[in-house]
């Protein structure tokens, strides 16, 4: 247990660590699926796929809004930055999500007005301050982030920014859960459930998970021993024939969410028919548009983009990767094409990438052990 | 990215009631508290910050515990930096300390 000494309270994290050896049945197969990237994150980084025994394989998720994006969005948004007086803004993960042509930090450094911003409120600042320019905040993010933005939009009409735009490219978890679920290669036993993202949604929008499905779903926190706590949660579960939502994560987690985000949520954006998400194809009702009656500030509304399906580079299986059929690893251009200094896919960009997180805390060690 | 960064409410000026000055490690801001309008808060209370916006109230011993988790993720420089960064309402002062 390489890592546990540094955690706090690693005796604690011993006897977590013992008894899922003993609720875990060893004649079987455990396919534990964490549907956040945060969690992904730390997972890598707490080395906690050496702390399970061998039969309990954890699946990365979803759950992280840059890799699931597909690219034909980010060129869309791009084709707003390339027109007269636009200023393109967008959080630090989006800067290096590959386009066809480069990702937005590439566009920047061939003098594309780009900027990014640590939130959707500068970026309407900046269109208060440049009131000759167009400023379009290339929104993204699960539940987390959209009540953010959906407040910005509102402070936008109230304040009437006219030169502000939104391109939402936000997206919803439960769809996607359901799209893995009904997805013929994929066999999972349960779900380590969100951190913040359930701090919006609550813990009830996963229950048909247990309740149709039959499969456990634990909402956790991010440190090490929340994340054991909860795979334990969902071992005893499995044991005892039971499939139901717990929450691990209460003291910060209200089972019924944020009733205020889930307010702005609802009056600015509305659910698209469909959206297409990499690795999972086209899932309905699965992300959120900006409503009719705020098409003022949205950006789809506002220009005509091009809307081109993307296909990613042939060789980058970055889908695969997504559906967990394979391993970062074993993607044939991982540590070699792709890198984190040089993402071809986006799985590679974010610190919540699977990719990212593989081969920060597991291929980059493995080679300085090799050379030592 | 859905890290939540946790800071401690040391005014909400009556003036601008969308708004609360935070402090995050010495580092005071402005965040939009419009998501937590529904709980009673005061200063002195912590609470987890997310691009800008206070996302939930938490316990002082929630916020050690989410601090020490972004140090150990490595997440805490990159925290810090957006915190900094935070642009939208004019400083209300600079680095203490």
């Amino acid at each position: 247990m390489k890592y546990v000494d540094e955690f706090r309270d690693p005796q604690r994290i011993r006897q977590v660590a013992d008894e899922i050896r003993r609720v875990a049945d060893p004649g079987r197969l455990y396919r534990i699926m964490e549907v956040c990237g945060g969690h992904t994150h730390a997972i890598y980084r707490f080395g906690l796929a050496d702390i399970l025994p061998a039969n309990i394989e954890l699946i990365h998720g979803p759950g992280c809004p840059v890799c699931v994006l597909p690219m034909g969005r980010t060129d869309d948004g791009l084709s707003v930055a390339e027109r007269e007086g636009a200023i393109f803004t967008a959080f630090g993960d989006v800067m290096r999500v590959p386009g066809t042509h480069g990702s937005p930090l590439e566009h920047k450094a061939r003098g594309t007005e780009i900027r990014m911003v640590y939130s959707p409120l500068d970026a309407l600042k900046l269109a208060r301050t440049h009131p000759d320019r167009h400023v379009m905040f290339f929104a993204i993010g699960f539940e987390t982030t959209a009540p953010s933005t959906a407040l910005t939009l509102l402070q936008a009409k109230a304040e009437g920014i006219a030169n502000f735009s939104v391109f939402s490219n936000h997206v919803t978890i439960i769809p996607a859960i359901r799209a893995i679920l009904e997805s013929p290669d994929m066999r999972l036993d349960g779900f380590v459930g969100p951190g913040h993202v359930s701090t919006v949604i609550g813990c009830r929008p996963y229950e048909f998970i247990a309740r149709r499905y039959g499969k456990p779903v634990v909402v956790s926190g991010f440190e090490p021993l929340d994340l054991l706590q909860s795979i334990l949660m969902i071992l005893r579960q499995l044991r005892d024939g039971r499939a139901a939502v717990e929450n691990q994560y209460a003291r910060v987690v209200p089972w019924d969410g944020n009733a205020a985000a889930l307010k702005v949520l609802a009056e600015v954006f509305e659910l698209r028919p469909y959206f297409e998400w990499r690795g999972l194809g086209f899932i309905s009702q699965s992300a959120l548009r900006i409503k009719d009656a705020y098409a003022a500030w949205d950006t789809e509304s506002r220009f005509s983009l091009p809307g081109l399906r993307v296909t990613d580079p042939k060789a980058a299986q970055c889908g695969e990767v997504l559906k967990g059929v394979l391993k970062p690893h074993q993607c044939k251009l991982f540590g070699k094409e792709c890198t984190p200094e040089r993402p071809v896919g986006a799985l590679m960009v974010s610190s919540e990438g699977a990719c990212a997180a593989y081969h920060h805390y597991v291929h980059r060690k493995g080679a300085e052990a090799a050379i030592a | 990215m859905c890290l939540a960064i946790p800071g401690r409410l040391v005014d909400l000026p009556p003036e601008r009631p969308q708004f609360a000055i935070v402090e995050v490690a010495g580092v005071r801001r402005r965040v939009n508290i419009d998501l937590l309008k529904d709980e009673p808060l005061q200063s002195g209370d912590w609470v987890l910050i997310h691009v800008g916006f206070a996302m939930s109230r938490i316990s002082e011993e929630g916020a050690a515990e989410q601090e020490r988790l972004l140090a150990m993720l490595g997440e805490d420089a990159a925290a810090m930096e957006e915190v900094e960064g935070y642009d939208f309402a004019a400083r209300p002062e600079g680095r203490i300390s």
